[in-house]
């Protein structure tokens, strides 16, 4: 039952993409997995980066809610910083998730944890308490990181 | 098993035996009962004298068990009293009482200052009169499922957020199925905070999960009360209710009985732990849980070698000791390289150094703390295993108590002095496990060597009444040694009130005395703290 509200919501976002991303889907698979590509805006120490992230539906959407992953790294308090590239998006929580949230408005909040992270609900501790006490060395890392891993197009993997 | 037994058994049974009994020594033991008797079985009938009785002993404290009827005429009767003071319906009561988390008189004051806004926060506004139902409506987009059919079939709350009815039910299934909730159902819309109210969600609700969502609701009923707790025995469907406040739980301990003989505390998620508080129990059991002692028997009994730091237990032998793993060679006495020593072979006469003499006493130290912790957890773990044989014990007590009816040609009547017996063991045997861990918390004062007195009373008592009950059928048909067991099981019921009082009054007291009755952080056990590290 939910092909029809995939379908209009990812015609929706791909043809008006919010600002900063572009939206694909891999070749031959479902509508289920989406690949973004995300460019934060100026503001953000982020930026010029580009940062893949596979949103992932469950086949229960839109009653439980996307699954979302970095597939680049970065130094932020509320990404784990591993190969997984787990989110920490109060958004996506299956107690706030309500079947009515747009994957656009899960954009939405991707792009201003970018700019603004939380510190107080972190999944990395140790980078939190860093963005907290010490900003200007969290923010050098954070550019290091960027400018190892995310100045190249991002690479999806094939499956 | 134990349901039926422990309601039926306790010591009431004895009160009906003890007049058939002749002798002397049968009035002293009704005297025994007349103290302790509400005691052991607090749940056999809460009538007026009883309670007063409670309020007077210090160590126990006044509780209802409500059967699963009895919540759901609760709820019934304050439904009914706000749908007559507020003259609405009985759905409309419920909602609003669910909402205030069945605090009627908060209830009735809000509603009365602001009734608009009252009825509005529950989601019940003023033009709700009509039924909430299902609708068509031409041009509609359902905003889940994107479905736009002809005549699809709709709802929406006061808060007009509309969904096709399908989706409004695959929501209500994953709340109640999967996340097991009921009366705080949020409406699918995102960001709308509007509660569903039980009629929406019974015209909603397909009727195989109608079961199970009025259950939920009437569970919510015992969750939202502070004072209401369930029972927490397997399969029991009952509920406690204790007015305890969660302040007082370091001076009153607050045991609570429910009618399927399950005895727990009312304060914290054990069972029974009378004499100990609440917060000793967390700290008594994260103790023993903890590998810290582990830590601590290895520093008592081992040392690292000095070289790889391997842990090496010394067993026996002479003071030079060649590391197996670095083959390093050392004194054990004083942890010096072993060709230093010269001449002096398996005499260390550096041994009197101040260094040497400082991590002597440290070592000792150490021992002393883990001999004094060993001694009350062995006890406690004594007393714990008993506890764990009970169900054997009971279930022997039935065999015993059939084969004496049978050898002896006694009435079941007269044999239940046996049961009443083991339930006094039992219970004896609970309250003994915490008085251990209680003691080692024990500050060093004459309240404490009054403590250990009535400790000591007690397991005396209990152990010659165990030995007694244990013995062969044959002698326990004399009538003798039954008398002698009926009159050990009101002794011991009798030690226990009288230990559990003394505690509970010194307690209560806890706060104000000048010498402290219990010692969390004990000087001793602070140094072997210390030494974990």
């Amino acid at each position: 039952m939910s092909t029809k509200r995939i379908s209009k919501e990812f015609a929706e976002v791909s043809q008006n993409p919010p600002e900063g991303f572009t939206i694909t889907l891999p070749p031959s698979a479902s509508l289920h997995t989406w690949h973004i590509v995300l460019t934060p805006p100026p503001s953000s120490p982020f930026h010029p980066g580009r940062f893949g992230i596979i949103l992932t539906l469950p086949t229960d959407y839109p009653f439980k809610p996307p699954v979302v992953k970095f597939i680049t790294r970065l130094y932020h308090p509320n990404v784990t910083n591993d190969s997984l590239g787990n989110v920490c998006l109060g958004i996506l929580k299956p107690e706030n998730w309500k079947p009515s949230t747009k994957i656009a408005a899960v954009l939405e909040a991707l792009r201003n944890l970018m700019i603004e992270p939380q510190p107080d609900d972190p999944l990395e501790e140790r980078i939190a308490d860093e963005y907290r006490n010490d900003r200007p060395a969290w923010e050098a890392k954070a550019r290091e990181l960027v400018n190892r891993f995310a100045l190249e197009e991002p690479v999806f993997p094939a499956s | 098993m134990d349901s039926e037994e422990e309601y039926m058994s306790p010591m009431s049974s004895g009160d009906e035996i003890m007049p058939d009994d002749s002798g002397d020594e049968v009035s002293g033991a009704e005297d025994f009962d007349e103290d302790d008797f509400d005691e052991p079985d607090p749940d056999f009938g809460l009538s007026a004298k009883d309670m007063d009785k409670k309020k007077v002993a210090a160590h126990t404290v006044s509780f209802k068990v409500y059967e699963p009827s009895d919540i759901r005429r609760q709820q019934e009767e304050m439904m009914s009293d706000v749908n007559m003071i507020l003259d609405m319906s009985k759905e409309d009561a419920a909602i609003l009482l669910r909402h205030f988390r069945w605090n009627k008189e908060r209830l009735l004051e809000d509603y009365m200052d602001h009734p608009e806004k009252v009825l509005e926060a529950a989601g019940l506004s003023s033009n709700s009169a009509s039924q909430p139902k299902l609708q068509a409506v031409p041009g509609f987009v359902c905003d889940i499922c994107c479905e736009d059919e002809e005549g699809l079939q709709t709802f929406a709350m006061k808060c007009g957020h509309r969904y096709c009815v399908d989706c409004y039910r695959h929501y209500l299934t994953q709340k109640i199925q999967d996340e097991g909730e009921s009366a705080r159902i949020q409406c699918p819309s995102d960001g709308c905070g509007r509660i569903l109210d039980a009629r929406s969600l019974d015209l909603l609700v397909t009727p195989e999960l109608t079961d199970r969502y009025h259950e939920l609701l009437n569970r919510t009923y015992v969750e939202d009360k502070d004072t209401f707790k369930w029972c927490p025995a397997p399969d029991c469907p009952n509920a406690i209710e204790c007015g305890v406040k969660k302040k007082d739980l370091d001076r009153i301990v607050p045991t609570v009985e429910c009618l399927c003989g399950y005895r727990f505390c009312f304060g914290c998620p054990n069972p029974d732990h009378q004499p100990a508080p609440c917060d000793l129990v967390k700290r008594w059991l994260k103790k023993c849980a903890d590998d810290s002692e582990t830590a601590n028997w290895i520093s008592a009994h081992t040392k690292e070698c000095p070289k790889c730091s391997s842990t090496i237990e010394k067993n026996g032998g002479c003071n030079h000791m060649t590391c197996r793993k670095c083959k390093y060679e050392f004194c054990w006495m004083c942890m010096g390289l072993w060709s230093e020593h010269g001449t002096s072979w398996y005499n260390c006469n550096r041994y009197e150094e101040k260094s040497g003499a400082e991590a002597r006493d440290a070592q000792t130290k150490s021992r002393t703390s883990l001999e004094r912790y060993l001694h009350y957890y062995n006890r406690y773990a004594n007393h714990e295993q008993s506890a764990k044989l009970d169900k054997d014990i009971a279930q022997k007590t039935e065999k015993k108590m059939v084969q004496l009816q049978t050898t002896s040609g006694m009435s079941w009547i007269e044999v239940q002095y046996l049961n009443s017996a083991s339930q006094a063991l039992q219970t004896c045997r609970q309250t003994l496990k915490w008085t251990y861990a209680f003691a080692f918390y024990l500050a060093k004062n004459n309240l404490t060597s009054i403590f250990e007195d009535n400790q000591k009373d007690l397991e005396m008592a209990v152990e010659n009444l165990s030995e007694m009950f244990e013995k062969p059928i044959q002698e326990l048909a004399d009538p003798k040694l039954k008398v002698d067991i009926m009159d050990k099981t009101s002794y011991c019921n009798k030690r226990r009130v009288i230990l559990l009082e003394d505690t509970a009054e010194n307690l209560a007291k806890g706060k104000t005395a000048t010498r402290p009755f219990l010692v969390y952080d004990f000087p001793l056990t602070k140094t072997y703290r210390q030494m974990d590290v």
